[in-house]
């Protein structure tokens, strides 16, 4: 029983979960206490995290659980996501009319379903994390009930990601029978070269979890899901999700798999190649910003991948550093979509940025700057992350994906800087409501200074993430 | 009488799963056929599950098929509660007019 203190984190949020239920239950009009106290949950189980040392290797509950290096670190990352998307939505929640209770405790639960996939050395753990993720992701996606986009978003999300669980569950029978255990580390030792079964197996929970990060050909999902759900839930989406996913793949692919690297490899290169590109070209078209973002999205997953195809330390952590900038990306990105408000109404298409230096001309330099980073233009942030990719990928000699991936940076810089261009040289509109939270405020402020001046000290988050080691 | 084996069994799976998976991109009429074919998609595995588990004398298989029976549970109320959500704003599910969102 002494393990237990290692899983405090995941006990303190899901005790409080219950508890902020309840009260949410027994007490009228209680959203904005009950949003508070969410906020002080994660922050709580911040200092858990960072309570226990980081550079443990630690397999609990029979080698099913593990506490390690990378598993702290995508926690953190997770519940600052959660952090930002409860501070910076109230207001938005609150114009819509569904500032409700449930929202910030499903969020809670599927960020704690995330901190049950990250951990998870084990198929049915696995799994069960993901579902828990994904259970509160359905309702969340068609949070605004009353509304046909939102609730077509959430039944969309819901078939395709049932179908997709259903792959990645036919892919886990697969590899529990050809292996006789579903514990990774005895996979690892179990596996060789000639099971075909155990091929079929890791196609199909590599399928499986592309839907889950969106990357194509599994990404059908991602524009409607995006565009339909309210906007804060499209943060969530776009952010926490990705990040549990994407340490599910690395763990899934370095832990059982590392030795039959070249049966998975070429579906990893593929799904890279297919997301950078498929992600630059079809956002061109684009009218609506979460449309674009959602696209966008699809591309830089494909950027993340092609670290992870490297079959190499200094790829795993490039990607880990990847989605790590993306994410201050989003932010600032989201922060910017909620401060387009004219008269209690949301604006999210493209034309409505349009003048918008003349206006809100700090509004639209932060844009600008995010826009950039986006698009991968140095010194920004953006840059580097794309940076430390490309290097791991030509440390492996992967000549071709990097030429591949810098040509699709410069086909998505296009729509980047399109829509930097209609912001300061198009015609300007109405000005939009000032009345920024405080919330709001700060992450937009802080999210863009991280990507300003990253340049100044980029050491100090490699030197971090190059204390993840995982094979 | 021919031994029923594993094989038997894995064959029966692949073919649920596969009715499974064209029931969903097949179907043009109605979305709760829909929810029925990832019920069968989930029993596929289970059957799938359950076989591997006898056949290699090891409990672990039939441990997973009772959590993912539980949360083909769960998912299939939430399915339903989306539908009748999805119902209200439209008054239909048919498939084929679920297009608000596209481009």
């Amino acid at each position: 029983m002494d393990k237990l203190n290692f899983i405090y984190p995941e006990i303190f949020i899901s005790l409080s979960i219950m508890f902020l239920l309840i009260l949410g239950v027994f007490k009228k009009n209680s959203s904005n206490l009950i949003n508070n106290l969410s906020i002080l949950t994660l922050i709580g189980t911040l200092v858990l995290i960072f309570n226990h040392p980081f550079n443990t290797n630690l397999n609990i509950f029979n080698g099913s659980y593990k506490i390690d290096f990378i598993s702290s670190y995508m926690k953190i990352l997770t519940i600052l996501s959660g952090i930002f998307v409860l501070i910076t939505s109230s207001k938005f929640l609150k114009i819509f009319k569904i500032f409700q209770i449930e929202y910030s405790i499903l969020i809670l639960c599927s960020i704690l379903g995330m901190f049950v996939m990250i951990s998870s050395n084990d198929l049915i753990v696995f799994y069960i994390g993901l579902e828990l993720q994904s259970l509160s992701l359905y309702v969340l996606a068609s949070f605004n009930r009353d509304n046909i986009k939102s609730s077509e978003a959430g039944l969309k999300y819901f078939v395709l990601s049932a179908l997709s669980s259903g792959l990645l569950l036919y892919g886990c029978s697969l590899i529990y029978g050809f292996t006789g255990t579903t514990n990774f580390n005895e996979i690892s030792n179990i596996i060789n070269n000639n099971q075909y079964g155990l091929t079929f197996g890791i196609v199909f929970i590599l399928a499986g979890l592309a839907f889950k990060i969106s990357a194509v050909p599994f990404h059908m999902w991602a524009p409607d899901v995006y565009e339909g759900s309210p906007t804060s839930v499209t943060l969530f989406f776009a952010v926490a999700p990705k990040i549990a996913a994407l340490t599910v793949f690395i763990r899934f692919l370095y832990v059982p798999f590392i030795n039959v690297i070249e049966q998975w490899q070429l579906i990893i290169v593929f799904l890279s190649i297919a997301s950078m590109v498929f992600g630059a070209i079809a956002a061109i078209g684009q009218k609506n910003l979460k449309r674009l973002i959602a696209y966008s999205s699809i591309g830089h997953m494909g950027y993340a991948l092609a670290g992870l195809c490297t079959g190499t330390i200094e790829g795993v952590q490039s990607s880990i550093l990847y989605i790590s900038i993306y994410l201050v990306m989003n932010f600032g990105f989201f922060s910017c979509l909620f401060m387009l408000k004219r008269n209690n109404k949301y604006h999210e298409d493209i034309d409505d940025l349009s003048g918008l230096s003349k206006n809100h001309p700090l509004i639209a330099l932060s844009l600008l700057i995010i826009l950039f980073s986006l698009a991968g233009i140095p010194p920004l942030a953006g840059f580097f992350a794309k940076f430390y990719i490309f290097k791991a990928v030509l440390e492996q000699s992967m000549y071709y994906l990097a030429i591949i991936g810098l040509l699709s940076t410069v086909i998505a810089a296009f729509y980047y800087l399109r829509v930097v261009k209609i912001m300061y040289f198009d015609s300007e509109k109405e000005k939009f409501d000032t009345d920024y939270t405080l919330g709001l405020k700060f992450t937009l402020s802080l999210s863009t200074i991280l990507i300003l001046f990253y340049f100044i000290y980029p050491s100090k988050l490699v030197e971090i993430v190059s204390k993840i080691n995982i094979i | 009488m021919i031994e029923v084996g594993l094989g038997h069994y894995l064959t029966l799976g692949a073919i649920i799963f596969s009715i499974g998976i064209a029931g969903i991109f097949l179907n043009r009429k109605n979305i709760i056929v829909i929810l029925m074919s990832i019920e069968l998609i989930l029993l596929s595995v289970n059957i799938n599950l359950v076989s591997f588990s006898i056949f290699l004398n090891d409990i672990t298989g039939q441990i997973f098929t009772l959590f993912i029976l539980t949360v083909a549970a769960a998912e299939a109320a939430i399915g339903l509660a989306i539908i009748v959500v999805y119902y209200r704003n439209t008054s239909t599910i048919d498939v084929e007019k679920i297009q608000s969102l596209k481009g």
